[in-house]
């Protein structure tokens, strides 16, 4: 087997479980040392970079760099990325004057960003400071996108959502409110030098079934209720509510339902609960306000008397579950019909364009889904670019974010006439970490401590307005205790095979007993026997340095299991393992090489 | 940090031995001994056999003398017994404790400066008396733990770190016990773990006494150009002549070692050792040739490496001397002491 080539700057990076799971890639260790610091605005200001919304998804981020993390692989649970991040949010002085200013000048290029979500948003972040006119159009009457609309003030609160936003704009965007674009052709003819589509995908999903119509004035398609409810078009619903559909819209519908006076309020899910959409975190928020989730039950007929909504009948399933968890066979062994004043159908949500016109140039796919290129973003229509949940169907608001960014350099090279697909590659800067005997520029000791829990505002308070956060954040002490379970997953374990003189120092010391000194062999399967755990766990591929020099064999490396904990590099007598710090520089608007006037 | 843990960490999956434990827990305290240094190896090496042994470390006993490599007893098995002695005096200390309780499993590790100097009486007369111990003989050519002096096992030209050349003939230890006696004998290298681990796993299971001489550089004051314990030229002239398989009573010897090309030797536990040669001439149940091949060797330089000598038939000291299969702490004290007419009739059989 050849040796591992570490000059590929994705080696490193892929090694940083979080950040290589992040959509946006944002550096969390980095930041979690920040913080352990109480540089709060600093670790703010790192986050914002590759994120852009710290404060935001600090509480509500789906968070996709929780199940990848290391300390998963030596502990039960991950590291609370997100919740760190809201850290360094909350505890973040006022950095107004450290984020780009609005340019004296215009570079002369004007762009059209649809719909005032995160993704315009991020758009905007990248290209005003370059001195492109941003101009944003939103059909509601406030900017934020699902993020006011649906995301609920319990879970996110309005000033955060408005400062973040605010920054944006102070950059010099201009945003039209009230404005919805009913005409992509129009909006083509104005003369933009380039448009960004950025409306979501706003159409939720129905339930025709016996029933639907008579039913109507107390079946309500969840989207449409929770922004009702967000711009106070709404203010109560019934004692007795059922949810239909277990995703995450699901969890806010029935959590908003007992802030509006209901007081029994059941998730209907058609599937076990191991088949649930909704993140494990919202499902547990839910069932502590004593949300019923009633499981095996598939919705079958609105049940109406006298034209007025007074139950749901359901079939109930049994199904045949194999040992890898999936369902083999599936049967109807009974009915219920369950009581209700109000249904609420979060059953999913659709892309839908009506306002671009057939002829307007812009190629569209299977589901109404725009043919949309997955590296530039920019659609079959040159100069036409979607983004967020308009471009590749629903997703979350870091994808939103990563999406703007992506966006944001093809538009900046598009307006130069530059090829899209030439961008600035990603780079690694590895910076030595030792400092002198037993020091090194991180807190490298193992603390075995568990994952603090969040407190949350008691249940009898908290549903006394909508809009009571009820994550209370970390306290001083939750926080110095979980950022030191972070392993520093970016300080890289750096070999250089002619120093070794394989005198088994380093393996022997590894707590997780993850190095080899080994005969070369074909394959990495082969290697790996020489491992004390040969069986490979999912995930990183095994490191094989070049032959060492006084016997020709390999070192090997299991990644899958490195603490990051140095001693490898401590008890090396030449250095041939270092502990390195790895930047890993991923490009946005800015770093494309072109100047701008 | 002014120095460093090694943290306990309970992986996924983690192999456990017929005891329930892991590896880690047959570990000791950090080491405080250079970064690189061989003895640290041995020290790994000891604590896997032991885990793979599934031997409980309370049934252990760890002994030394004085020396870096003496130092060593403290970084495994943290809860078995063990005493740092006198430098020299390793060999004494074992084989009292033996000779009161013939139940636990005695460890004993020094030096080439602890054992060929001040304590070569010593240690040849615990391999006169086949006191049933598993000796490590951490081997790096000085004085280590006083900054690198040329120790006896120092060969002819070998230079010291600051250039000084070794004219006096070195001691080799094996040679040495194979001359007076000895039951198990075997060479091996820090850097050859796996050679190692079954080597002493061969050791602890034998009858009476095992010598493992190791290689086991010294990097700070032996691990230059023109050292002949280096890791560059223990590598360099590393031979292995015969390596040996220890085969647990539970265990059948598998088909993949047919006749002709290993051969079995029966041990006292029910077990056995397969040995298998490497080198085709070398017979390692025939002490005269071995003394020969190992003397051939020092005019080559070679290193020869694995079990080079084994007899099971001659019996450990504890058999020897008859002495009680009750340690004599479980003995009751009438039998210990049994009075003064008991005395008195002894002393006059002698009148
Ligand atoms: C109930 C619910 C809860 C969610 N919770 C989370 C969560 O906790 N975490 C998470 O990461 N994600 C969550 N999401 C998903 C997340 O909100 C979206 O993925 C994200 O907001 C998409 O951003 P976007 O910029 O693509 O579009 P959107 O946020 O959907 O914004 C699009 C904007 O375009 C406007 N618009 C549409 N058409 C036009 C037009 N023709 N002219 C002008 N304006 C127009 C819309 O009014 C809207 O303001 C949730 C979604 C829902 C429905
Ligand atoms: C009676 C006595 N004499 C001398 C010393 C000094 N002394 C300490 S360690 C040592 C030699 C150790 O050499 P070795 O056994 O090879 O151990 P190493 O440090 O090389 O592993 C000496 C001479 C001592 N401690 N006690
Ligand atoms: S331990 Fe820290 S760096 Fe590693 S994956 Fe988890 S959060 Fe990321
Ligand atoms: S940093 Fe080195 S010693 Fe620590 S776990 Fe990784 S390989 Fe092992
Ligand atoms: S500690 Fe250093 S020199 Fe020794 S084997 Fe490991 S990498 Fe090689
Ligand atoms: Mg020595």
């Amino acid at each position: 087997m050849k040796a591992t080539d570490t000059s590929n700057p994705d080696y490193f990076h892929k090694v940083v479980d979080c950040q290589w799971a992040c959509p946006a890639h944002t550096p969390v260790p980095a930041y979690i040392r920040l913080i352990a610091q109480g540089r709060y605005s600093d670790a703010y200001l790192l986050n914002r970079d590759s994120n852009v919304f710290p404060g935001i998804l600090g509480r509500v981020c789906d968070r996709p760099c929780e199940p990848a993390c290391r300390r998963t692989r030596v502990d039960e649970e991950p590291v609370a990325i997100c919740r760190l991040k809201r850290v360094a949010a909350d505890h973040r002085d006022d950095i107004s004057d450290r984020l780009p200013k609005k340019p004296e000048h215009s570079n002369g290029k004007r762009i059209a960003l649809i719909g005032a979500g995160p993704a315009s948003f991020t758009v905007a972040n990248d290209l005003a400071p370059l001195g492109y006119e941003c101009t944003i159009f939103e059909k509601l009457s406030e900017p934020g996108g699902l993020m006011r609309a649906n995301i609920p003030a319990f879970r996110l609160p309005e000033k955060v959502l408005n400062e973040e936003l605010q920054y944006i704009l102070d950059m010099g965007v201009d945003l039209k409110l009230g404005t919805p674009v009913s005409s992509m052709k129009a909006m083509l003819d104005d003369g933009w030098d380039a448009v960004f589509v950025g409306t979501g995908a706003p159409k939720g999903k129905d339930l025709y079934l016996p029933g639907r119509e008579e039913g109507a004035a107390n079946i309500h398609i969840g989207i449409d209720w929770l922004e009702s409810v967000a711009f106070d078009h709404i203010e109560a619903i019934g004692k007795k509510v059922l949810i239909i559909g277990v995703g995450n819209t699901a969890m806010d519908c029935c959590r908003t339902s007992l802030r509006l006076g209901a007081d029994s309020v059941k998730v209907m899910a058609r599937k076990p609960r191991n088949f649930f959409k909704a993140s494990e975190w919202e499902l547990e928020d839910a069932e502590e306000e004593n949300v019923e989730i009633v499981v095996n039950h598939s919705p079958k007929a609105f049940v109406t008397e006298n034209g007025k909504l007074v139950g749901m009948t359901f079939e109930l399933f049994e199904y045949d579950i194999d040992d890898k968890g999936e369902i083999t066979g599936q049967r109807v062994i009974g009915e219920e019909t369950i009581p209700c004043d109000d249904v609420i159908l979060a059953i999913g949500q659709e892309n839908a364009f009506p306002w671009i016109e057939q002829d307007a140039g812009i190629e569209f796919g299977k589901w109404d889904i725009p043919v949309v290129d997955e590296e530039t973003f920019e659609s079959s229509r040159k100069g036409v670019f979607f983004g967020g949940d308009a471009a590749f169907g629903p997703k979350n608001i870091i994808w939103a974010v990563e999406h703007g960014h992506q966006a944001a350099i093809s538009i900046h090279r598009h307006c130069q006439g530059l090829d899209l697909h030439d961008r600035a590659p990603r780079e690694v800067e590895l910076q030595s970490a030792k400092m002198g005997m037993f020091e090194w520029r991180y807190s490298n000791s193992f603390d075995a401590s568990e994952r603090r829990e969040m407190e949350h505002v008691e249940l009898v308070d908290r549903f006394k307005r909508l809009n009571i956060e009820v994550e209370l954040g970390f306290s001083a002490e939750q926080i110095a205790v979980e950022v030191q379970r972070c392993l520093n997953c970016d300080i890289q374990t750096v070999f250089e095979a002619p120093l070794c003189e394989e005198c088994d120092a380093c393996i022997d010391v590894c707590p997780v007993e993850c190095l080899s000194i080994t005969p070369g062999a074909d394959s990495e399967a082969d290697l790996r026997q020489a491992l004390s755990q040969p069986e490979a766990p999912e995930g990183q591929s095994l490191y094989v340095s070049a032959p060492l020099p006084l016997t020709g064999r390999v070192m090997i490396k299991d990644e899958n299991v490195c603490l990051h904990c140095g001693l490898c590099a401590e008890r090396c007598p030449t250095a041939a393992w270092d502990m390195k710090e790895g930047v890993i520089r991923i490009p946005h608007a800015d770093d494309q090489m072109e100047t701008v006037a | 940090m002014t120095s460093f843990v090694k943290p306990k960490i309970r992986r996924l999956n983690e192999p456990k031995n017929e005891l329930g434990k892991t590896r880690a827990d047959y570990d000791g305290a950090m080491s405080t001994l250079c970064a690189g240094c061989g003895h640290d190896s041995v020290t790994a090496a000891l604590a896997r056999a032991f885990f793979e042994l599934s031997k409980e470390p309370k049934d252990v006993v760890k002994v030394s003398g004085i020396g870096c490599s003496s130092k060593t007893t403290t970084y495994f098995l943290k809860d078995a017994h063990g005493a740092n002695t006198v430098h020299g005096r390793m060999p004494s200390f074992a084989t009292g404790a033996a000779a009161v309780n013939k139940n636990l499993t005695y460890v004993g590790v020094s030096g080439d400066g602890d054992s060929l100097s001040i304590g070569l009486g010593q240690m040849a007369h615990a391999i006169r008396r086949n006191v049933d111990m598993i000796y490590m003989l951490e081997n790096n050519g000085v004085y280590g733990l006083t900054k690198g002096q040329f120790s006896a096992s120092s060969d002819i030209g070998s230079t010291a770190k600051k250039g000084a050349t070794n004219t006096l003939p070195p001691i080799d230890p094996a040679i040495m016990a194979l001359s007076i006696g000895a039951t198990f004998v075997a060479r091996s290298f820090s850097g050859d773990k796996a050679q190692l681990v079954s080597l002493i796993k061969a050791g602890i299971a034998h009858r009476g006494f095992a010598l493992i001489d190791v290689i086991s550089p010294c990097v700070s004051f032996n691990d230059h150009k023109g050292s002949t314990k280096s890791y560059a030229h223990t590598y360099q002239y590393y031979h292995k002549a015969v390596h040996a398989d220890y085969v647990p009573p539970s265990e059948e010897i598998t088909a993949a070692y047919a006749e002709g090309e290993a051969m079995p030797v029966e041990l006292h536990d029910g077990g056995s050792i397969l040995l298998r040669k490497l080198d085709a001439d070398y017979d390692p149940t025939d002490r005269a040739g071995a003394m020969s091949k190992l003397l051939q060797s020092q005019q080559t330089q070679e290193i020869l490496t694995g079990l080079l000598y084994i007899d099971e038939s001659r019996p450990a000291m504890a058999e020897h001397k008859k002495l009680p299969e009750t340690p004599l702490h479980s003995l009751p004290y009438s039998k210990l002491n049994p009075g003064a007419d008991v005395l008195r009739k002894i002393q006059d059989e002698f009148r």
